[in-house]
């Protein structure tokens, strides 16, 4: 991992962020899915809970398989999305780091994700016995159109209506308004700091952005996101400047498609090293410079680009979008291949894959592989198997 | 004379190669892995230098492959299965185009470009049904030998199928067809079936070009090699030693001065 000055700051921004979560008495908690509109819960001093972000601490200070073990032996089956398995396991025993997520007094979760979102999202409402609030984002099999907006559009003015009830005071746009703001600086900065990843060698690898999404998945709509991705933003594009890579060469430069394998982290970053590798970008860092990129107008009503912008997310789109944009990636940031993370938690991001794959190389004229792993699951996962398919893909790539 | 060496560590068996200074095969050795694969890769080796009457201080450079390829002590270098499969299968059969390789615990297509080089590969995903395990796993619920279960197949009479492609469910397949009688001969043939559909699709992922070859033990079957010649609709060429092919493919790199 690329050693950033602004990584204390983040450590820090995230456990202040969790002490408060947990000790406060005064505001409300939701618990809410990555990609479901926080900045209404902002406007309205409401602490967000991601239990995604969660479970992949879990998964990466290694306590995700005694979780699982522990939502598994309650009855969950083992084809259920990892993440979903490690909160249910944590809530169960109140373990995992700190202890557990503070419990939520509702729940707010939106579709653009997937599916399994609902049931999941069920199963904490009636365990806890609090109102959930689904924002349905349909998929967008072939692209977006204003019938989609305007269905989503309707769900918010839903959704200001149930926050404005459940905290007993009008909903109010003008801190809504500053939410969307700051939340729009923050992703900016966010894409701007990825985009450099543009620069030859890479100043930072895809497992530092992983590292680094903790503050816009969870803080998106508060000065403090902005402030952060403003100082990485400023490194990092130091570190271009000077041409600094992130490994000490740089022969292949390739694309990370899919989640990160939380639990191997390091072992890949080590591995990726060794064989003169940086994984330059990914679909899954990028999908957060995407959200929330909209324009906030002095005057008229930002609910529509709102909208859009948390429907037009890669998980989101049909196959058409998504093989465009990949070969665009490949293009636009010089890579010399893609490794695709076939996972076994997260169908919509998985399914289609190979194909995929052969589109991609077929029109980039470059190669791909597929590996199979799962982002919190190490217990279906082999090092071995792993290493020989990525070694040989790196072995038929033609270096930059 | 300076000879190479090529090492092929792999979960079944541990294979040797030795070339010499014209790519020309010295002597080869394939053992069983066992349960120390530094220990095998080394009896390997030394059974090759044996056979050729040399001494390690006679081979200039060692290449090892396969999955213990960063144990292998004598390597200065290793390469992947992948890429040492397609050397040694263009060096057997100059005109290659598609190499199937089934190992012990990978199954692999290989598309060859000019000089050996990987243009697009496909493997089998996380399980071990359609591999060399697999078919070890029947042939002990079988009660037959490894090496007698292509010959066996050849004598079936019923056409069986196993339908399972996990290999501990398809293993609860077999013994539940032992159990209602079935001949030996008709699930061996169903067990090999079942081996080469799983393959056929990777092998369409890759291509199936105008010369396709065939490499690593589960070659030595031919039931499973005329099935699945069937399956792809081509003809299938298979080595005489169709698992020393990785450690070949080794040691024409390291006769390159490849292999990292």
């Amino acid at each position: 991992m690329t050693e950033f000055k602004a990584f204390s700051k983040m450590k820090e921004l995230m456990t202040n962020y969790y002490i408060e979560a947990k000790t406060t008495k005064e505001k409300p908690i939701a618990w809410i899915t990555s990609g479901a509109p926080v900045e209404f819960l902002f406007a309205m001093d409401i602490i967000p809970i991601y239990p995604e972000n969660y479970a992949a601490m879990c998964a990466a200070s290694h306590q995700s398989v005694e979780l699982m073990e522990a939502a598994e032996q309650a009855g969950f089956s083992q084809d259920i999305c990892a993440y979903a398995r490690t909160d249910f396991g944590a809530d169960i025993t109140q373990g995992g780091p700190a202890a557990g997520l503070p419990p939520p007094h509702f729940l707010l979760c939106s579709t653009n994700i997937c599916k399994t979102v609902i049931k999941w999202y069920e199963v904490v409402a009636r365990k806890y016995n609090v109102p959930l609030f689904i924002v349905d984002t349909p998929f967008l099999h072939e692209g977006l159109n204003k019938d989609l907006i305007d269905y989503t559009v309707t769900q918010f003015r839903d959704l200001e209506d149930f926050l404005s009830e459940f905290i007993g005071r009008p909903f109010d746009r003008d801190r809504f308004y500053e939410v969307l703001a700051l939340s729009q600086e923050a992703a900016e900065h966010w894409r701007r700091m990825l985009y450099l990843g543009k620069t030859v060698p890479s100043p930072f690898n895809s497992l530092d952005s992983f590292i680094h999404l903790g503050p816009i998945v969870t803080l998106r709509g508060t000065k403090e996101c902005v402030d952060y991705y403003k100082l990485l933003y400023e490194e990092v594009a130091e570190r271009a400047e000077k041409k600094i890579g992130s490994i000490p060469e740089e022969r292949y430069r390739v694309l990370w498609d899919n989640l990160p394998v939380w639990f191997k982290m390091r072992r890949l970053e080590r591995f990726f090293e060794e064989k003169k590798c940086t994984l330059v970008v990914t679909t899954y860092a990028n999908s957060w410079g995407g959200m929330s990129n909209y324009q906030v107008e002095e005057e008229g009503d930002p609910y529509e680009l709102l909208a859009a912008s948390y429907l037009d997310v890669y998980i989101n789109w049909g196959f058409e979008e998504r093989i465009k944009y990949l070969a665009q990636l490949m293009d636009e940031f010089c890579l010399t291949g893609f490794v695709m993370h076939s996972n076994r938690s997260c169908k919509p991001y998985s399914v289609g894959m190979y194909r995929l794959q052969e589109e991609v190389s077929k029109l980039t004229a470059r190669p791909g592989v597929v590996i199979e792993a799962d982002q919190n699951d190490p217990r279906i996962y082999s090092d071995a198997q792993v290493e020989t398919r990525l070694e040989a893909f790196i072995e038929s790539m033609d270096s930059i | 004379m300076g000879y190479y060496a090529g090492i092929d560590v792999g979960s079944l068996t541990a294979d040797a190669v030795l070339i010499d200074e014209d790519g020309k095969i010295a002597s080869y050795a394939v053992l069983p892995t066992g349960n120390n694969s530094q220990k095998a890769g080394t009896e390997a080796f030394e059974a090759t230098l044996a056979q050729a009457g040399l001494n390690e201080g006679d081979v200039a450079r060692v290449v090892s492959t396969g999955y213990s390829r960063a144990r292998v002590r004598e390597a200065q270098g290793s390469k992947t299965e992948i890429a040492c499969h397609a050397k040694g299968g263009l060096y057997l059969f100059p005109d290659v185009g598609t190499i199937i390789d089934i190992g012990g615990q990978d199954s692999k297509a290989i598309l060859v470009g000019r000089e050996g080089r990987v243009i697009n590969f496909a493997m089998n995903d996380k399980c071990a049904a359609g591999t060399g395990r697999f078919l070890e796993v029947m042939a002990s619920a079988l009660d037959v030998g490894l090496d007698k279960m292509g010959d066996l197949a050849f004598e079936s009479q019923e056409e069986l199928t196993i339908s399972s492609i996990c290999t501990v469910f398809a293993e609860s397949e077999v013994v539940s067809l032992i159990s209602q009688g079935k001949a030996p001969a008709d699930i061996s043939m169903a067990v090999s079936r079942a081996i080469a559909r799983r393959t056929t699709g990777l092998a369409a992922r890759v291509g199936v070009t105008d010369t396709v070859v065939m490499t690593g033990g589960v070659a030595k079957n031919r039931a499973v090699v005329k099935l699945l010649s069937e399956d792809i609709g081509h003809s299938i060429k298979v080595p005489d030693e169709p698992q020393i092919v990785g450690a070949l493919g080794a040691a024409i790199i390291a006769r390159e001065g490849d292999g990292g």
